[in-house]
């Protein structure tokens, strides 16, 4: 493929395909099933060895 | 007993190797290089000796398994400030060289273009790196509650770093030099970094592998893709052809163009995951802990590390606008540098909203306001180089002292705001003190640091700008207006401002120097009372093997003092 | 489904998956961005003139680069119309096409070098390094006068060719043997350099620095200074090229 055939993919599809790709990641990132999780998580520095 | 024969033999043999090597060197600085590590692997056989355990009863109960393996840390954190010290002495000395050029004094050693690595490495990777590995090796323990993995391996870490650092340095002033910024020890050098590097891994991950917690916080996450990246990029920046095994000399392996990319590619992203993303972990452990309160969104973490390590890598060539560069690469880096302004953001919206409902403390606890100051410096960092990557305003930037004071106001403002803030909260907590020698002399140390960017920051714009418009500057008669020498005698009275802003940071970090020796010796300044986050030396432990098995069922109810579900 | 099962947790809890992963989408902007250049052709076109260095050329570079001159000084003149006035035509990919490493440097405290071959007299060039502000009185430049008392360490050049030449320098055989021998002859002015010229085309012997007695490194310093942006005969591909 020359220079330009890959800057025209870059132009149109290839953006196309990596805002989808980054709009899903952020989708899966942001799921409310792992809400509790994630608060766990954050909190997790401040548990000290008493609470296991 | 075997183990430790074999151990001091191979020290020896180290030794006996770098002798053999000063002896057929075929430079003088590669000569004084081996000598150093002649002395260095004598020193550590020396000590391998002395502090053996020579009696087996007590080698088999080892340290104390009950309490976090805090030595290397205050080690690092004693390293830190020394060569924190060193490296700012050194720039405002080759800021005053550059007003007053007589300060060079005539000699090779003391020349600008022998320095000016000098005060690079020494602030980026004696100073930057030391806060790195002792914070790094301080995070993990915590947030995996387990003591380090490989001990002794961790201690290597420490020393080996020490050794590469005083390697570089002496290189600068001999004269050795790769030429490649930011990179420049020679190929000897660079390996050693690597086997030190490849030994940091080890301890961080085998620590990682035996922690009694199923979770591996966020910062673990920053602070292993910035040991991972530093390594893949030092290795493939560094690739060079020695001229002899036993000289200091060497030549890239990469010419012109592809050398240039490669060593921007590397530069780029030693700002971006050893300035940045290794910085990011400390504000992720460190910022929460101060404020008491949990990280603003988790979620918001998640997407922050991974566009921030995926963009980076691809800004580079941003560096190399208008040059013999092909157009398509600069343009595809400079697309991505603009992007990357907003995972930027991200992590300093981030951090900053931490303290949403809790902003009261910037004005009681100034750990917390160090903090704030630290992510304000960043986010105008991030702001500032999306704008000079953009090509119309790099061809007036680039090669002027804009970009070197968008750099400081990231290194000063950022890099080394974080920094002083986690050493605030790491010295009373690694020396067993109840609190800090003075809580009110880090307000002190605060305003000059912060009085010494501001200076340096303004100083530098105006002196970029300036040097950048007249450079381009037409007179009526259709021929440029300022000779080149012209354009320098214009510069020296901001290069006077900016090493007065210089010697206003430096004077707040001997500030924090005092109030740190004081608080290791135990000291406790009689003030009026400020507030700090709390701290209980009895619940600052790994988890106890007992409870190892509840790990792995439900979390624990976090205390009530912290839940504060941001989510 | 899969996807389903798979959170961000599981990346959480395991560690090889998140190092592995990381490391990955860290490579993805090197390979796509950074391996092409050396693949493909356009990258650096062939120029008529550039050669690899001589080996007192040569021994100058590393001396420019054992001084960290390229903290102040660019060699690259970027295509702008006040640049290539002030410095000469503009930097072509080629003309570091040798160079091991490159210089461009990335600060301009000094004017750029690129262009500075030819420019002044070699006397002019001894004057400037000894004492910059004998010749500029504004310059803020370090003084290099240590370089005139300093006799050039050879004898060992065709070792630095060699490894050049590893790196894909087009050193011959030849030239890799006589290394020291053309080292001395460049800096002589009395010398035949014929035979140097071959290999070199366009190479100038003579004394640089006003000491015939002694190859200093000032010599080698000046000799790469007065080379640098000399190869490319611009004069003569001038009516070919294109109005940008």
């Amino acid at each position: 493929m020359s220079y330009d055939a890959f800057r025209h993919f870059a132009d149109s599809w290839g953006l196309v395909f990596m805002g989808f790709v980054y709009l899903v990641l952020v989708g899966w990132a942001f799921l409310p099933r792992n809400r509790n999780r994630n608060r766990d998580a954050a909190n997790m520095i401040f548990k000290d060895a008493d609470h296991g | 007993m075997d183990d430790l024969l074999v151990r001091t033999g191979g020290w020896l043999a180290l030794a006996v190797l770098a002798v053999f090597a000063v002896a057929v060197s075929a430079d003088f600085g590669f000569s004084v290089h081996m000598a150093i590590v002649a002395a260095a692997a004598f020193l550590v056989m020396m000590l391998t000796l002395r502090n053996a355990d020579y009696n087996p009863v007590q080698a088999v109960t080892g340290p104390d398994q009950s309490r976090y393996d805090d030595e290397p840390i205050r080690w690092g954190v004693i390293a830190t400030i020394f060569w924190g010290v060193a490296g700012l002495a050194a720039g405002l000395y080759i800021a005053l060289q550059l007003a007053f050029p007589v300060l060079n004094l005539g000699l090779e050693y003391t020349s600008f273009g022998r320095l000016r690595p000098l005060h690079t490495s020494a602030v980026i990777f004696a100073f930057g790196g030391n806060a790195l590995i002792a914070t790094s090796f301080y995070v993990v323990q915590r947030t995996c509650r387990a003591r380090l993995a490989f001990p002794n391996l961790a201690r290597f870490v420490f020393w080996g770093y020490q050794l590469f650092i005083v390697l570089a340095a002496t290189g600068y002033l001999l004269g050795i030099t790769e030429s490649r910024e930011y990179a420049e020890p020679e190929w000897y050098v660079d390996i050693w970094l690597t086997i030190v590097w490849v030994a940091y891994l080890a301890v961080f991950v085998g620590t990682i592998v035996k922690r009694r917690e199923p979770h591996i916080y966020v910062a673990n996450w920053f602070y292993l893709s910035f040991i991972i990246t530093i390594a893949m990029l030092h290795v493939v920046n560094n690739l060079s052809i020695p001229v002899s095994l036993v000289g200091s000399k060497s030549y890239s392996l990469f010419a012109g163009v592809q050398d240039a990319l490669t060593q921007w590619w590397y530069g780029h992203n030693a700002v971006g995951f050893f300035l940045t993303a290794g910085f990011l972990a400390m504000m992720y452990y460190f910022v929460p802990k101060q404020a008491e309160r949990p990280i603003y969104s988790y979620r918001l973490s998640i997407i922050h590390f991974w566009s921030l390590i995926f963009l980076y890598i691809w800004a580079g060539p941003h560096h190399l606008h208008y040059t013999a560069l092909p157009d398509w690469a600069q343009t595809l880096g400079m697309v991505f540098s603009v992007i990357l302004w907003m995972p930027s953001w991200g992590g300093m919206i981030n951090g900053l909203m931490t303290l949403n409902g809790a902003w009261d403390k910037v004005r009681t606890d100034p750990i917390i306001r160090m903090m704030v100051m630290a992510l304000a410096f960043y986010g105008m960092a991030t702001f500032e180089g999306p704008m000079l990557s953009i090509k119309a305003v790099n061809s007036l930037s680039h090669y002027t002292d804009w970009t070197v004071g968008h750099v400081h106001a990231g290194a000063l403002g950022w890099n080394g705001m974080i920094t002083f803030a986690c050493v605030y909260y790491l010295a009373p907590r690694l020396w067993g003190r109840t609190r800090l020698y003075s809580l009110r002399m880090i307000n002190w140390h605060f305003w000059l640091a912060t009085l010494g960017i501001v200076l340096y920051a303004a100083s530098m714009w105006v002196a970029g700008i300036m040097q950048g418009l007249m450079w381009r500057e037409y007179g009526a008669d259709g021929y440029l207006v300022y000779s080149f020498a012209e354009v320098v005698q214009a510069m020296i009275p901001l290069y006077l401002i900016r090493a007065a802003g210089g010697l206003f940071y430096l004077t707040g970090f001997l500030i924090m120097v005092w109030n740190i020796v004081q608080t290791v010796r135990g000291r406790l300044r009689d003030e009026k009372p400020l507030t700090d986050a709390a701290f209980d030396p009895a619940k600052d432990r790994p988890l106890p093997a007992l409870a190892l098995g509840r790990t792995n069922g439900p979390l624990g109810a976090p205390s009530p003092a912290t839940i504060v579900a941001a989510e | 489904m899969a996807f389903r099962k798979f959170s961000h947790g599981t990346i959480e809890r395991n560690v090889t998956l998140l190092a592995v992963l990381s490391l990955l989408v860290v490579t993805v902007g090197g390979i796509v961005e950074i391996a092409p250049l050396f693949y493909i052709e356009s990258t650096v076109e062939k120029v008529e003139g550039v050669r690899p260095y001589t080996p007192l050329e040569l021994a100058g570079r590393d001396i420019y680069v054992r001084e960290g001159c390229y903290s102040c000084h660019s060699q690259m003149v970027r295509p702008f119309r006040d640049e290539t006035e002030r410095y000469g035509h503009y930097s072509l990919a080629a003309e570091s096409m040798y160079d091991h490493p490159f210089q461009w440097g990335s600060k301009r405290t000094g004017p750029d070098l690129a262009r500075v071959g030819g420019r002044y007299s070699d006397e002019w060039h001894v004057q400037h390094l000894k004492d910059p502000r004998s010749t500029v009185p504004e310059s803020i430049m370090p003084g290099y006068a240590f370089l005139a008392d300093r006799e050039l360490v050879t004898g060992n050049m065709s070792a630095n060719l060699r490894a050049l030449k590893r790196t894909g320098v087009p050193y011959t055989e030849e030239s890799i043997e006589k290394a020291d021998a053309d080292l001395r002859i460049q800096a002589d002015a009395n010398a035949d350099a014929t035979d140097l010229q071959k290999r070199y085309p366009k190479a100038q012997a003579r004394d640089y620095d006003g000491n015939p007695g002694k190859t200093t490194e000032m010599d080698a310093l000046v000799a790469y200074l007065q080379m640098l942006g000399t190869h490319v005969d611009f004069k003569a591909g001038a009516p070919q090229e294109q109005v940008r």
